[in-house]
C-alpha cells in the first residue's frame, strides 16, 4: 500500500507529462489526479490504522559503494503517516482546484497547452515531496529534498513568459542551494562519523555523536551541534527561515494552487519535518536547537511584521506562512517535535484553505492581486468569503481559552506558545507579539478584501488597452463584475474548511493533550520515560501548584503500566518511535502546567490584533495612510521587508556579479582566452617562425646546432656531477 | 732522456703542427701534402711504441694511396676556399666562444680524470702478450679469429661504399662509343675485311 | 675462439647478408634494374620470413662471438619490429619506384644491409659492434638517401646526411673512446663491471657524447636538424623507410646502451634523455606547424613521436626495476604503434600525385574527402592516432609512456609532454581539416597500388581494431623490457 502511494503519483505525471499528446489534454489531467486522490485515500488509511510501529519497505538497493550504501525505501512511521496524509491531502486537492484555476490563463495564447504539463509537475512534485517523506536514509532524502527543488522551479517559473516569475524561479533555486550546501555537508559529516546514512544507524549513533568533537573550518567542534547546525541550514533554506527566505515571498509568481499546495503547505514544511525526523540528533545537540528556536522566533516575528504592511493578497499569505514556520521551528527547536508537527499539521490545512481562498478571490477578480484593489468583495463571493473566513479563524487561533474547544490554530498554535514558554522566553515573547501581528494583518486581509467599498474601478487592469478579457473569452463573462468560482474550486474550500476547523480538536490530544497518548502515539516507549519525566518534573518542582498532580499523575501510571521496564535505567534508544525525547527534556510535560496568563497571551494577543485591524480598516480606512506618513521610515521598512532583499543585493549578488563578470572579462576572456589564444596564435607561431629560421638548410648550421647541444648537455653534466 | 724521447717529442710536434697547417694552409694543395706529413710523423710515432705493422699500413694506405687520391681530387675539384673562409669568419666568434667552453669543460674532465680499478688488466686482456708473439701475428689473430665478426661487417660496410659509389656515380650515357676489348680480339678480319685488288689510276 | 655455435645465433644476419651478395650478384650478372621488382618481392619475403624465424626462436638470452652480441627477447623484439617494417615499406614503395624511375637494383639490396646493420646494432653488446653495426645501417641510408642522383634535392639530402651523419659518428666514437679510457674495456658487460656511483666527469662525458650521437639517429632535437632536409629531399619510399626502421634500431640500442653499459648510473643517462625528450617534443610540435610539405612535417611528427618514446625510456631511469622495466615497455610499444601509423600515413603518402607527378604540399589535400571518402576516412584514423587522440592506438602508446612518466616520479615530463601533445594535434588536425573542409581546390588523383591501398587500410584499421590487446604486443615487449632491465 505504502509503495502504491508513493508511485501513483509518479505514475500520474509521467502518463500526464509524456502521454497527454496520446490520450488528450483532459484525459492526462484527470487520470493524474484520480491517482493522487487514490493516494491520498490510502495516506488517509494508512494515518488512521498506524499502530506507531516503525516499519520499513525496502524497494530495491540505490547506491553501494564501499561502505556506502543507501536504498530505495519506504519508512513508514508517525512522522511519515502524518506527512503522507498532509501531502497527499492537499495535493489531490490541488489538482482538483486547478481544473478550474487553470482553466484560463491569461499568460498562454489561445492554442497552447500547458495544463497537462502543470499537472505533470504537480505529480511530480508529490512524488517527490513522497521520495522525501518516506525515505529511510539521508540520500533518498536528499533526493526528495532536491526533487521538490526541481519541481519548485519548475512552477514557480511555470509562466516562463514572464521575467519575473524567471527571476523568482532562479532565486528560489538558488537560496535552496544555500541551504541545500549545508544539508549536504551535514549528510557528508554524519557519513564520515557514522560510516552509514541510514536513519537507524544514525540514530544508533546519536549518543556518541554528542561526545565526539570534530573539525570543521577553523576550530573544533561537538559533532552533534555542529551536524544539527548544518542540517538546520538545509531546512532553513527550504522552510524560508530568516537569512535564507528571501526566495518565498518571490515565489508567489507561480500559480496559486502551486503557492497552496508548494509554498504552504507541503515543501516549505520540509525544514520541519528534517529536524522532526532527526530528533534522536537534536535531542543530543543543545546548542543546535537552542540555535533553532531563537532563529525560528526571530523568523515568525519579522514575518509577521512585513505582513503587516504588503499589499499583494498572495504576499501576505506567503509571509504568514513564514512566520508560521518560525512558531513550528520554535517548538522544535524546545523540544516538543510533536507540538511542531501538530502546528505544520494544521497549518497544512488552514493555510492551503487561505492560499486556495486567494486563488479564488484573485480568479475571481480576473487576476487582480493587490488588495488595494478590492473591497466589498463579500457580496460578489460569498462562498469564497466565508471559506477565508475560516482560515482567518483557525490561523489567528479563535477558540474558547482554557478549554480544548477552537479553531485548528488555536490548539496548535497555543501548544507551540505554551511550550516555548517552558524552553526560552525569547521565543515566548516574539511568539506572542507575532500572533498579535498575525491576527492583525490576517484580519486586515479580510477587511480590505471582502469589507468596506468597492476600489476596484481605480486601479487595476482594465485601464490596459489589449487586455480586454472579452478576446480570450475569460469565463465567458462578458462583464468585469466579480464573479464567483466553479465548483472544482469551492469543494477543495470546502473540505480543507473541515480540516481548518476540526483537525485541531480531533487530534489534539495525540500531538499534544496527553503524554502518553503522545509517546504510544509516535511509537515512543511509555513507562520509563515517563518515570524519568515524573523524577526530572519532581526535581525541577517548578510548576507550582499543579506539580503535585503531575507526580502523582506520572507515578500512577508508571506503576500502572510497566513495573518492570522501569527497573531498567536509559532504556530510550534513539530512534525507537518516530521522534526522540531525551530523559532529560521534560518540555512536552511542563507545557501543560504553565500558568494561565500564559495560556491566556496568544488570545489576547489575537483580540488585540483584531481589534486594531477593525479599527484601522473598518472604522477609519484613513488611519493607516496616516499612520504610515507619520511612522514613513518605519513603514518603509517594513514594505522593503527589512531591506533584506537590498542587503543581499549589496553583499552577495552585486559582489558575486562583479566577481563572476571580473571572472569572465578580465579571468576566463583576458587571461584565460588570452593567454591560450596568445599562447596558440602569438608564442606558438613566434616559436614556428624561429625553428624555420633555424632550418636553414646550410649544413654548417646543423653542425653548429648539434655541437651546441653537446657544449649544453656537458656543461650541464658538469654542473650536475660538481654538487 | 733517450733518442727515443727526442724522438717521440720531435715526431709529436711535428704531427701537431702539420695538422695545424692542413686546416690554416691557404692553398689547399699544401693542405693536402702537410696532411702526408701528419700521417709521417704518426707513422713514425707508431714506430716507437712498437707497431711497426700499423706504422707500415698507415705509410702504404694513408700516404700510398688515400692521401694521393685526396690530392687529385683536390686538384680537380675547382673549390673556392676564399669564400668559404668569408663565411666561416662570420661565425668566427660564437665558434670560438663555443671551442673555448668546450675546452674548458674538457680541461675540467682532464683535470679530474681517474680510470676504473680494473682497467688496466680488462685493457691487456684481449691482445696477446706482446713479447711473445710479434706484431703482425697478434693483430692477424685478433682480427681473423675474435673479432671475425667485427671484420667481417667491416667489409660489407666497405661493400656498401662501393655499391653506394658506383650507384651514385656510374652513368650509362647513350650514344658514346665504348672500347670491347673482346670484340676487338675476336673480330675475324675474314669477315671484317673484303680485300680488293685495286687496279692503279683505276678506282672502284 | 669463435664456433660455429656463434654463427647459428647470428644465422638471421648471416642469411640476410648472403641474400643481399646473392641478389647484388644475380642483378648484375643479369637483367640488371629489370631485376629491381623481383629483387623488392623477394626481399620483403625475405624479411617476413626472417621475422618469423626470429620470433619463433626460444626464450632467453644467448651472447655470441665472445661477447660481441647478444640475443636477447629485446633484441628479438626489436629486430621482429625493425623486419617487418622495412617489409612493409619495400612493398608498398614498389610500384612508386618503378612508375617514378627509381627502379634501381641496388636499392633492395641496400635496404637489405641496412636491416643487416640495425640488426647488428640491437645485437650490440660491446661498442665495436654497435659502431659498426651503426655505421653499416648510416652508409645504407646515405647512398639512398641521393637514390635520384639527377634532384639537386636528392642529392643535397644525401650529401646533408652524410656530412652530419660523419659528425655524429664523430661524436659517437669520441664519447666511446673517453669511455673506455675509463673502463679500459668496450664490451658492454665490461663497462658495467667498472661503475660505481662515483664515476668522473671524463666517463660522464662519454655517456653523453654517446647518446648525442645515438640522438643523432633518432632524430632527437637538438641533433634533429638533418630530419626535416632530409625526408623531403629524400624520394619518398627512402622517407618512409627512415621514418620507420632506423628509427626502431636506433631506439633500441639507446635503451640497450644505457641499461647494459650503463645501468648502474641511470641518473646521469636519464637526465639526458629527460632532456632531450622534452626538447624534441616541444620542437617537434612546435616547429612542425608551419610546414606546408607533408614529407617535413612528418619529419617534425617523428621528431616529437621521438621525444615521447625518449620520455618512456627516460622513466625507465628510475631506480626501480619493476618502473624501469615498465618505462622500456612504454617505449617499446609506443615504437611499434609509431612504426605503424607512419607506415599507414606514408603508403598514402606514396600515392599522392596529380597528373602523373607526386605531390607533397598539404594543401592539396583540400575537400579530398568528397573525392574519395575511404582513403580520406583511412587517414583521418591515421592523423587522430598519430595525434593521441583517444580511444585509437596512438592514444594508448602515449597513455603508455605518459603513465611509465608518472610512475617513475617525472610527472613534470608527464605534463610537458600533454601540453606537447596538444600542441602537436594541430598540424594533425589541420590535415583533417583540409581533407573534410578545405576550400575546392584541384584535387589529387585517386590512383593507388594495391599494396599502398591495403598497407593504408590495415593500418588504420589497426588504429582501431588494435585498442583491443594491442594485437599482443604487450606482453611481448614486457618480455623484452624485462631481458633488458632484469
Amino acid at each position: 500500500m505504502e509503495t502504491l502511494i508513493l508511485l501513483a503519483p509518479l505514475v500520474g505525471a509521467v502518463i500526464c507529462g509524456f502521454g497527454w499528446r496520446a490520450i488528450g489534454e483532459t484525459t492526462g489531467q484527470v487520470i493524474a489526479t484520480v491517482l493522487v486522490f487514490v493516494a491520498a485515500c490510502l495516506s488517509w488509511i494508512v494515518f488512521l490504522t498506524h499502530d506507531g510501529v516503525t516499519e520499513t519497505v525496502t524497494l530495491l538497493r540505490w547506491i553501494e559503494s564501499g561502505s556506502m550504501a543507501a536504498d530505495w525505501a519506504i519508512r513508514v512511521d508517525r512522522l511519515t503517516a502524518i506527512m503522507l496524509v498532509v501531502v497527499n491531502s492537499v495535493s489531490a486537492l490541488v489538482h482538483l482546484y486547478s481544473f478550474g484555476y487553470m482553466a484560463h490563463d491569461d499568460n498562454w495564447r489561445t492554442g497552447e497547452h500547458y495544463k497537462a504539463r502543470f499537472f505533470a509537475y504537480l505529480s511530480f512534485f508529490t512524488f517527490t515531496m513522497l521520495m522525501l517523506v518516506t525515505s529511510d536514509n539521508l540520500v533518498q532524502m536528499f533526493f526528495g529534498w532536491e526533487g521538490v527543488g526541481v519541481a519548485s522551479y519548475l512552477l514557480i517559473g511555470f509562466y516562463y513568459r514572464k521575467a519575473t516569475a524567471n527571476a523568482a524561479a532562479i532565486k528560489a533555486f538558488v537560496v535552496n542551494r544555500v541551504g541545500d550546501f549545508g544539508f549536504a555537508l551535514g549528510i557528508f559529516a554524519l557519513f564520515y562519523l557514522t560510516d552509514s546514512v541510514r536513519f537507524d544507524d544514525i540514530f544508533a549513533a546519536a549518543p556518541r555523536l554528542a561526545v565526539t568533537e570534530l573539525r570543521f573550518l577553523w576550530a573544533d567542534w561537538n559533532a552533534a551541534n555542529l551536524i544539527g547546525v548544518l542540517l538546520f541550514i538545509g531546512a532553513m533554506g527550504k522552510s524560508a527561515q530568516l537569512i535564507l527566505h528571501t526566495w518565498l515571498p518571490d515565489a508567489m509568481e507561480g500559480p496559486t494552487p502551486v503557492s497552496a499546495l508548494i509554498h504552504a503547505a507541503t515543501m516549505v514544511t520540509a525544514g520541519v519535518f528534517l529536524v522532526c525526523r532527526m530528533s534522536p540528533l537534536y535531542e543530543y545537540a543543545p546548542d543546535a536547537t537552542a540555535f533553532i528556536t531563537v532563529l525560528g522566533a526571530a523568523t515568525a516575528f519579522f514575518a509577521a511584521t512585513v505582513g503587516l504592511v504588503q499589499n499583494d493578497i498572495k504576499r501576505v499569505i506567503a509571509y504568514s506562512t513564514c512566520s508560521q514556520l518560525g512558531y513550528m521551528f520554535v517548538a522544535a527547536g524546545v523540544g516538543v517535535y510533536s507540538v511542531a508537527m501538530f502546528h505544520l499539521f494544521t497549518h497544512a490545512f488552514f493555510k492551503a484553505m487561505l492560499f486556495l481562498g486567494a486563488g479564488s478571490v484573485i480568479h475571481a477578480t480576473h487576476h487582480e492581486q493587490d488588495m488595494r484593489n478590492y473591497g466589498g468583495l463579500r457580496r460578489h463571493i460569498p462562498l469564497t468569503f466565508w471559506a477565508m473566513m475560516v482560515g482567518t479563524l483557525a490561523i489567528t487561533g479563535v477558540g474558547i481559552p482554557l478549554t480544548h474547544i477552537g479553531f485548528a490554530g488555536f490548539l496548535s498554535k497555543d501548544a507551540v506558545i505554551e511550550s516555548a514558554y517552558v524552553g526560552s522566553s525569547f521565543a515566548f515573547w516574539a511568539l506572542v507579539v507575532a500572533a498579535c501581528f498575525t491576527s492583525f494583518y490576517s484580519w486586515r486581509l479580510m477587511f480590505m478584501t471582502f469589507f468596506g467599498e468597492p476600489r476596484a474601478k481605480v486601479h487595476g487592469h482594465h485601464d490596459r488597452p489589449g487586455h480586454g478579457h472579452g478576446d480570450d473569452g475569460h469565463d465567458g463573462h462578458a462583464d468585469h463584475t466579480p464573479h464567483e468560482s466553479p465548483a472544482v474550486m469551492l469543494v477543495p474550500l470546502a473540505v480543507l474548511g473541515l480540516g481548518a476547523v476540526f483537525s485541531g480538536m480531533i487530534w489534539y490530544d495525540v500531538f499534544f493533550g496527553k503524554e502518553d497518548a503522545v509517546r504510544s502515539w509516535f511509537g515512543l516507549p511509555v513507562a520509563e520515560a515517563h518515570a524519568d519525566a515524573g523524577a526530572g518534573h519532581g526535581a525541577t518542582a517548578a510548576a507550582g501548584a499543579e506539580a503535585g498532580h503531575g507526580t502523582a499523575h506520572a507515578h500512577g501510571a508508571a506503576e500502572a503500566a510497566h513495573g518492570d521496564a522501569a527497573g531498567v535505567p536509559g532504556l530510550t534508544v534513539p530512534g525507537q518511535g518516530a521522534i526522540f525525547m531525551h530523559p532529560d527534556n521534560t518540555v512536552l510535560h511542563e507545557a501543560h502546567y504553565v500558568p494561565t496568563w500564559v495560556k491566556l497571551a496568544p488570545f489576547v494577543a489575537m483580540l488585540i490584533g483584531l481589534a486594531v485591524a477593525f479599527q484601522f480598516y473598518i472604522r477609519r480606512p484613513d488611519w493607516p495612510e496616516r499612520l504610515a506618513a507619520n511612522q514613513r521610515p518605519l513603514y518603509l521598512f517594513l514594505l522593503n521587508k527589512w531591506y533584506f532583499d537590498e542587503i543581499y543585493d549589496v553583499l552577495f549578488v552585486r559582489p558575486a556579479r562583479w566577481l563572476g563578470d571580473a571572472l569572465w572579462r578580465q579571468g576566463d576572456g583576458a587571461v584565460i582566452d588570452g593567454g591560450i589564444n596568445g599562447l596558440a596564435m602569438g608564442v606558438v607561431p613566434w616559436l614556428t617562425r624561429l625553428a624555420g629560421r633555424a632550418q636553414s638548410g646550410y649544413v654548417f648550421h646543423y653542425a653548429f646546432a648539434m655541437v651546441v647541444g653537446i657544449v649544453i648537455l656537458i656543461t650541464w653534466m658538469s654542473l650536475s656531477a660538481g654538487n | 732522456m733517450t733518442i727515443a724521447d727526442y724522438a717521440f717529442y720531435a715526431f709529436a710536434l711535428v704531427a701537431v703542427a702539420a695538422a695545424l697547417m692542413v686546416v690554416t694552409a691557404r692553398n689547399p694543395v699544401h693542405s693536402v701534402l702537410w696532411l702526408i706529413l701528419a700521417f709521417l710523423s704518426s707513422a713514425g710515432l707508431f714506430v716507437l711504441l712498437g707497431a711497426e705493422f700499423v706504422a707500415m699500413l698507415l705509410i702504404i694506405v694513408y700516404v700510398g694511396a688515400v692521401a694521393v687520391l685526396f690530392l687529385f681530387v683536390v686538384m680537380m675539384l675547382d673549390v673556392d676556399f676564399a669564400a668559404l673562409k668569408g663565411e666561416m669568419a662570420r661565425a668566427m666568434p660564437l665558434a670560438l666562444l663555443i671551442g673555448v667552453v668546450i675546452l674548458m669543460q674538457f680541461a675540467l674532465a682532464f683535470g679530474a680524470w681517474v680510470q676504473a680499478d680494473g682497467a688496466l688488466g680488462l685493457r691487456q686482456a684481449p691482445a696477446p702478450d706482446p713479447a711473445a708473439v710479434e706484431n703482425t701475428r697478434a693483430l692477424g689473430l685478433l682480427l681473423y679469429d675474435r673479432y671475425i665478426l667485427l671484420f667481417q661487417a667491416s667489409g660489407l660496410i666497405l661493400l656498401v661504399a662501393m655499391i653506394g659509389a658506383i650507384a651514385l656515380t656510374l652513368r650509362h650515357r647513350e650514344g658514346i662509343k665504348r672500347q670491347n676489348v673482346l670484340a676487338q680480339m675476336y673480330r675475324d678480319p675474314a669477315k671484317a675485311m673484303e680485300l680488293r685488288d685495286v687496279k692503279p689510276g683505276q678506282g672502284l | 675462439m669463435t664456433g660455429t655455435a656463434d654463427l647459428l645465433i647470428l644465422l638471421p644476419e648471416l642469411v640476410l647478408a648472403v641474400f643481399a651478395m646473392a641478389a647484388l650478384l644475380a642483378a648484375v650478372y643479369t637483367e640488371k634494374d629489370g631485376l629491381t621488382p623481383l629483387l623488392i618481392w623477394a626481399t620483403a619475403g625475405m624479411f617476413l620470413l626472417v621475422a618469423f624465424w626470429i620470433g619463433v626462436q626460444p626464450a632467453g638470452a644467448r651472447a655470441a662471438f665472445g661477447g660481441m652480441v647478444v640475443d636477447d627477447a629485446f633484441a628479438r623484439f626489436a629486430k621482429v619490429t625493425i623486419l617487418l617494417s622495412a617489409a612493409a615499406v619495400l612493398m608498398m614503395s614498389q610500384d612508386y619506384l618503378i612508375r617514378r624511375g627509381l627502379g634501381r637494383f641496388e636499392y633492395p639490396v641496400l635496404i637489405t644491409l641496412a636491416v643487416v646493420g640495425m640488426m647488428l646494432m640491437v645485437s650490440a653488446a660491446d661498442l665495436m659492434t654497435l659502431y659498426v653495426g651503426l655505421e653499416l645501417m648510416s652508409l645504407s641510408l646515405y647512398v639512398v638517401a641521393a637514390l635520384r642522383r639527377d634532384s639537386v634535392k636528392s642529392t643535397e639530402a644525401g650529401l646533408k646526411y652524410f656530412v652530419l651523419g660523419a659528425l655524429s659518428s664523430g661524436i659517437l666514437l669520441y664519447g666511446a673512446s673517453l669511455t673506455y679510457g675509463y673502463a679500459g674495456t668496450t664490451s658492454f658487460a665490461g663497462i658495467l663491471s667498472t661503475l660505481d656511483a662515483e664515476v668522473p666527469l671524463g666517463l660522464l662525458f662519454g655517456l653523453v657524447f654517446m647518446l648525442a650521437g645515438l640522438a643523432f639517429k633518432v632524430s632527437a632535437a637538438p641533433f634533429h636538424m638533418w630530419t626535416p632536409d632530409v625526408y623531403e629531399g629524400a624520394p619518398t619510399p627512402v622517407t618512409a623507410f627512415f621514418a620507420t626502421a632506423p628509427k626502431v634500431a636506433a631506439m633500441a640500442l639507446m635503451a640497450r646502451l644505457a641499461f647494459d653499459a650503463f645501468g648502474a648510473i641511470p641518473g646521469d643517462w636519464g637526465q639526458v634523455v629527460a632532456a632531450l625528450a622534452v626538447a624534441s617534443m616541444f620542437l617537434g610540435a612546435i616547429a612542425a606547424i608551419g610546414q606546408r610539405d607533408i614529407k617535413r612535417l612528418m619529419a617534425y611528427s617523428s621528431i616529437a613521436h621521438m621525444g615521447f618514446a625518449l620520455m618512456g625510456l627516460a622513466a625507465a631511469a628510475a631506480g626501480d626495476p619493476r618502473v624501469a622495466a615498465a618505462g622500456v615497455q612504454a617505449t617499446l610499444i609506443y615504437m611499434a604503434i609509431y612504426v605503424v601509423m607512419n607506415i599507414g600515413t606514408f603508403a598514402f603518402v606514396l600515392s599522392m600525385e596529380r597528373d602523373g607527378r607526386p605531390v607533397t604540399d598539404i594543401a592539396g589535400l583540400n575537400q579530398f574527402a568528397s573525392r574519395e571518402p575511404t582513403k580520406a576516412l583511412c587517414l583521418l584514423l591515421l592523423m587522430f592516432s598519430l595525434a593521441g587522440v583517444p580511444p585509437l592506438l596512438g592514444f594508448f602508446g602515449k597513455f603508455a609512456v605518459l603513465k611509465a612518466a608518472v610512475d617513475a616520479g617525472m610527472a613534470w615530463l608527464a605534463v610537458a609532454g600533454a601540453i606537447a601533445s596538444v600542441i602537436g594535434a594541430f598540424y594533425y588536425l589541420r590535415i583533417v581539416y583540409f581533407m573534410y573542409f578545405g576550400r575546392e581546390a584541384e584535387v589529387l588523383d585517386s590512383r593507388m597500388a594495391p599494396a599502398q591501398w591495403l598497407t593504408l587500410t590495415l593500418a588504420s584499421a589497426a588504429m582501431l581494431a588494435g585498442i583491443l590487446n594491442l594485437f599482443g604486443v604487450e606482453p611481448l615487449a614486457a618480455m623484452a623490457a624485462d631481458s633488458l632491465v632484469r
